[in-house]
């Protein structure tokens, strides 16, 4: 509470925990001293929503969710719109740039055990955010109205399709809005992308941020800071989030900011893996591109879903990947939270699985060749065992003893 | 999924078949600062390919201004008489006829260059041959059937695919080309209005053309680019030194 009564914060703090709230979420939270270069994804993961929102609504003003205006307008944004090329390219560019923050992001927690006890709701909103943000960017994808909008809508909303007796068959009917993809699929995707999913992700992140400043902030040690306070009830190894990691984390960003604009000014299309080509050709329903690949962020889980021979198992292990995430913070057994003081099995284990998980990224935007079906499968090997195998090589391997005080940093 | 799929390649086999480069393609090294070219390949463009395919997301006077081109010259020679300059580069091909009469409607270009590639473009409008079993006489060796006519023909001449000398290499001492007799080659057999290589120049500058209606602000892109680089980069100092400074007392 302000204790400057008689001024306007005085006034507004009687009616309106500002003040309060200010303090509770930046002056007064007590962020560890030892963040490192993995502790900048979450401010850009917030970054590239707003970039998103922004870039999004100047959009909307222009575009024409329609089957007979969208490709058109998308074109009327990029050469007679003022600057409508560069709001398009940074909301394009922005997509793929959010989902490289929110991977690293979700790297950085598997590193640190940033999962565990007892932060294990700030995961699973965290996980929530990710899958809202996967339809989100899947119906994006729609709207340009490109030969891969449609075709990559068309084989992914047909996967519902092989959930048995006659569901699978209704419920992509519904999904759809018609028999095949069409302007009534566009117009709902519209709807849901400039809407209903925005508002679902920006209140999840409201509750992953609320749920994380309750518990506190992990660390490259995984050490609680808490324990360790001075007189003043302030934790040793803290530092206030604002001004250190505003400060900080600006720094991060402008890093950041530099990578997306390389690739907005001079890589648009990211050689293809951020604007496909066949996508500047408008939507045709008879046409089949040769090669349908979904944008490189799906790419993992796509790759997992080809590497199974069945279609039904195919579909059912690639629900299982995303949904095998939700429950990471129950197949880790392991004593300490940071991979520093983790096992040999571990140690070996995460890196393992990165690579895995960009090798899919990689595989599923490739044609089905014979070596690309084989590598994701030894992929989705990896992927399944990193996971299914964790509440055995956590629990048995033997760690090491974690330090009273967080190391390195500044 | 599968149905679908087999049942369109069924119906339409040549559209659902078509593309995909048979052979290696040849390097379009794109220069879209070359006006010159840029102008040349708008020339021929409106003179040879506007008539069927339509730059619908293109207008006049953003070309005229992007390439140089004075408004009045441009509505002289370049803009079809019942258009206005600041007009969508439409045509009056209903897509009914064009379906009648190639087979397929021809498609509209302006983005042509960024589905297919310049590579791709280059090689395709210089891989035209006779073959009297297509409708037009010339089949296309980038692409099988093309339902295309060979437009440029009287200026690239009828060429030919059989067996021909290809140059494999030059003689390191007299400097003289040597050359080796390959089948299923392709060959000038009648000569055209002009050379091989001004032919070629003449599909380069097209090109270069259709690389620029692809994407219009593409260099105006790149010279912003290097502002905000330079100004991210600038801001990098303070921004640095600030972070140090706050983060002076913390130990």
């Amino acid at each position: 509470m302000s204790n400057q009564k008689n001024t306007l914060m005085g006034w507004i703090d009687d009616r309106l925990p500002v003040t309060q709230a200010y303090e509770k979420h930046m002056s007064k939270y007590y962020a560890p001293k030892n963040f490192n270069f993995w502790y900048f994804f979450g401010v850009l993961s917030m970054l590239m929503l707003v970039n998103q929102i922004l870039s999004g609504i100047w959009l909307t003003m222009n575009y024409v969710p329609s089957v007979e205006g969208a490709f058109a307008s998308v074109e009327y944004i990029m050469r007679d719109v003022e600057w409508g090329w560069l709001i398009r390219y940074m909301h394009s560019t922005g997509a793929s740039f959010f989902f490289i923050a929110v991977y690293l992001h979700m790297m950085r927690a598997l590193l640190y055990g940033s999962y565990q006890k007892p932060r294990e709701l700030i995961w699973i909103f965290g996980m929530l955010i990710y899958l809202a943000l996967m339809a989100e960017a899947f119906m994006g994808y729609v709207l340009p109205w490109g030969q891969m909008s449609y075709w990559g809508a068309q084989v992914i909303i047909s996967l519902f399709g092989v959930i048995p007796f006659g569901l699978g068959d209704a419920l992509v009917e519904w999904v759809r809005g018609d028999y095949l993809i069409s302007g009534a699929t566009l117009n709902r995707f519209f709807a849901l992308h400039v809407i209903a999913l925005p508002l679902v992700i920006v209140m999840l992140v409201v509750l992953h941020l609320l749920a994380l400043h309750e518990v506190g902030s992990n660390n490259p040690d995984g050490i609680d800071i808490k324990k360790l306070v001075d007189e003043n009830g302030k934790p040793l190894d803290g530092v206030p989030f604002h001004p250190y990691y505003t400060v900080h984390d600006l720094v991060g960003i402008v890093v950041f900011l530099m990578a997306f604009s390389v690739v907005l000014f001079f890589f648009p299309e990211a050689n293809g893996f951020f604007l496909e080509a066949p996508n500047f050709e408008p939507a045709n329903g008879l046409k089949t591109p040769e090669h349908i690949a979904p944008v490189w962020y799906f790419g993992a889980f796509y790759a997992i879903l080809r590497a199974v021979p069945d279609k039904l198992m195919g579909v059912v292990a690639m629900g299982g990947a995303i949904a095998i995430l939700f429950v990471l913070p129950w197949l880790d057994r392991s004593p300490v939270r940071s991979w520093r003081y983790k096992g040999m099995i571990s140690k070996i284990f995460l890196p393992v699985f990165a690579v895995a998980f960009v090798l899919l990224t990689w595989l599923g935007t490739q044609p089905a060749t014979e070596i690309n079906t084989f590598l994701s499968r030894v992929g989705s090997v990896i992927y399944f065992g990193f996971f299914l195998l964790m509440p055995f090589y956590t629990r048995m391997e033997k760690t090491k003893p974690v330090p009273e005080r967080v190391t390195g940093g500044h | 999924m599968k149905k679908i799929f087999l049942l369109i390649a069924a119906l339409v086999p040549t559209i659902a078949l078509a593309a995909g480069p048979s052979i290696p393609l040849d390097k379009h090294r794109t220069d879209l600062r070359d006006n010159a070219s840029l102008q040349s390949g708008a020339q021929t463009y409106m003179a040879y390919c506007m008539g069927c395919h339509s730059l619908e997301h293109g207008r006049y006077n953003r070309v005229a201004r992007d390439l140089g081109i004075p408004e009045d010259l441009m509505m002289e020679n370049l803009v079809f008489a019942d258009k206005r300059i600041g007009e969508l580069m439409t045509n009056a091909m209903r897509r009914e006829d064009g379906q009648a009469w190639f087979g397929a409607p021809p498609p509209d270009l302006t983005l042509v260059a960024r589905v297919r590639g310049a590579d791709w473009l280059y090689t395709y409008l210089r891989s035209f041959y006779a073959d009297d079993m297509r409708p037009f006489g010339y089949n296309n060796e980038v692409f099988k059937d093309v339902g295309m006519p060979h437009v440029l023909a009287e200026l690239q001449g009828m060429q030919v695919k059989g067996t021909a000398p290809v140059a494999v290499g030059v003689d390191s001492l007299t400097g003289i080309a040597i050359t080796e007799e390959r089948d299923d080659v392709l060959y000038v057999a009648k000569a055209g209005t002009l050379s091989t290589a001004e032919y070629d120049r003449l599909v380069f500058d097209l090109v270069n053309f259709l690389v620029y209606m692809g994407e219009p602000i593409a260099l105006e892109r790149q010279r912003l680019g290097i502002w905000v680089l330079l100004f991210l980069a600038f801001f990098f100092i303070p921004v640095y030194l600030l972070n140090k400074e706050y983060w002076r007392d913390v130990k």
